[in-house]
């Protein structure tokens, strides 16, 4: 397998069904997002939508077996998982916060 | 040829599970069915990342992407149940999703289907575009050209605390910047009741192993896939666990040493770079020989960082003072007695 090190068939077809699963999971998040009634289905949501994205990313990145993958895209990737995790939490305290609001009242 | 044919027919299978299992987390019914298949999918996109040669990704989303925002996720469900189980009589507005009762006009959801799918055509062909035009080198060239110049040589490591360290610095401070619109929001949640004996003594095992990974990660990242951000995540898995097991404080220290360990991340990058601005350099321009050492330094203090604001961010808010004064909001509950 070694014998690919140039830019083969084999490894679009691999980056073109994950970078295409990356779209899947965009579109779908982004449908759930928009049409979501409660608060955390939409978390939900906006999480599998980036994680779209990234897929897209280290499809990008992927360059074959044999090959080293572009490490830019990944320090993105891990960049932006970090960033997601916490704006999720971010998110959650003011979902808290708003719905001890709306009991107080 | 057999062994392409496996790997396509693996593709074709982890696609299929991964879109299946969005959708299945989407579609479900009860919200905290819905959490525990969005860690599943977690852990199966982390698989990818591993099929798609990015270890470190890989590590990283199994404990954040799956582990901590499923632990997030499952404590904001119960929050939920609870203030249902409280309010039952109240009105339906008291619950944390407003009710907005099936007003939405029939055509709205195809709309939304309609939008959606254009995106994704557009960005399909985008994406598709970028592939087939794109030159195949991309930034993986430069990177792998100048690694030696780095002071590591894990290539992601290099990218992340050497030739984009701003970014990196950057996403310190957005860290820093949730963590106190976490804390500005209200007091942290209800801590859990003493673990029953079996959890409480798998934790006194599980959380040595857990440090001694969490710092093998940090060392290994210079030359192997790891670093800050994967043993940061697995330390703060033990601070979740811990509190998971009732200990209060989830292993954080209190007071002045949390709020120092809190902003050190950011602090070391900031004083690397401004130690190296006062010698000449450009601002996180490491010189190649000082670059291992600086950038160990940085990335142990940023671990640390990254561990203790992941574990207030599951904490939920403040941390009550020494004292133990700011906090007394939480009647006595069906969750046991607090310690």
């Amino acid at each position: 397998m070694a014998r690919h090190t140039g830019w083969t068939q084999p490894v679009i077809t691999t980056q073109l069904l994950y970078g295409l699963a990356g779209v899947a999971l965009l579109s779908l998040g982004l449908r759930g997002a928009l049409a979501a009634v409660s608060m955390l289905r939409r978390l939900l949501a906006l999480n599998l939508m980036g994680s779209g994205v990234f897929l897209m990313l280290v499809a990008l990145a992927y360059r074959g077996p044999g090959m080293p993958p572009d490490p830019v895209p990944h320090a993105l990737v891990l960049t932006g998982i970090v960033v997601a995790v916490s704006a999720t939490a971010l998110a959650l305290a003011l979902g808290r916060r708003l719905a001890e609001t709306r009991e107080g009242d | 040829m057999m062994a392409e044919l496996a790997l396509q027919l693996l593709d074709i299978m982890l696609v299929a599970i991964l879109i299946g299992l969005a959708w299945a987390t989407l579609e479900s019914k009860d919200e905290g069915r819905g959490v525990v298949l969005f860690i599943a999918f977690g852990l199966v996109l982390a698989l990818v990342w591993a099929r798609l040669a990015a270890p470190d990704v890989a590590i990283a989303e199994a404990a954040i992407g799956a582990g901590l925002s499923g632990a997030l996720l499952l404590a904001a469900v119960r929050d939920q149940k609870r203030a249902a189980a409280q309010a039952t009589d109240a009105p339906a507005e008291a619950s944390w999703e407003a009710s907005r009762g099936g007003a939405v006009p029939p055509a709205v959801p195809w709309a939304l289907g309609v939008l959606c799918l254009g995106l994704a055509l557009m960005v399909a062909w985008a994406f598709a575009h970028a592939l087939a035009n794109g030159a195949p080198q991309r930034l993986a060239g430069e990177v792998l050209g100048r690694l030696s110049e780095s002071g590591v040589t894990n290539p992601v490591t290099a990218v992340l605390l050497n030739f984009r360290a701003c970014d990196t610095l950057l996403e310190l401070g957005v860290l820093l910047v949730a963590l106190l619109g976490i804390q500005a929001l209200g007091p942290q949640r209800r801590p859990y009741a003493p673990a029953e004996p079996v959890l409480a003594s798998l934790v006194r095992w599980l959380i040595p192993a857990l440090i001694l990974t969490g710092g093998y990660l940090l060392w290994v990242g210079a030359h192997a896939p790891g670093g800050a951000f994967q043993a940061g995540a697995v330390l703060a898995a033990g601070g979740v666990l811990l509190r998971l097991a009732g200990r209060r404080s989830a292993g954080l220290p209190g007071g002045a040493a949390l709020r120092l360990l809190s902003v050190g991340g950011v602090a070391a990058f900031l004083a690397v770079g401004l130690a190296l601005l006062l010698a000449g350099r450009p601002f996180l321009g490491f010189p190649s020989a000082w670059a291992g050492a600086l950038i160990l330094l940085i990335e142990a203090a940023a671990t640390l960082a990254i561990a203790v604001t992941l574990i207030q961010a599951y904490l939920g808010g403040r941390v009550p003072s020494a004292d133990g004064g700011s906090e007394p909001r939480w009647p006595a509950t069906p969750d046991g007695p607090n310690p």
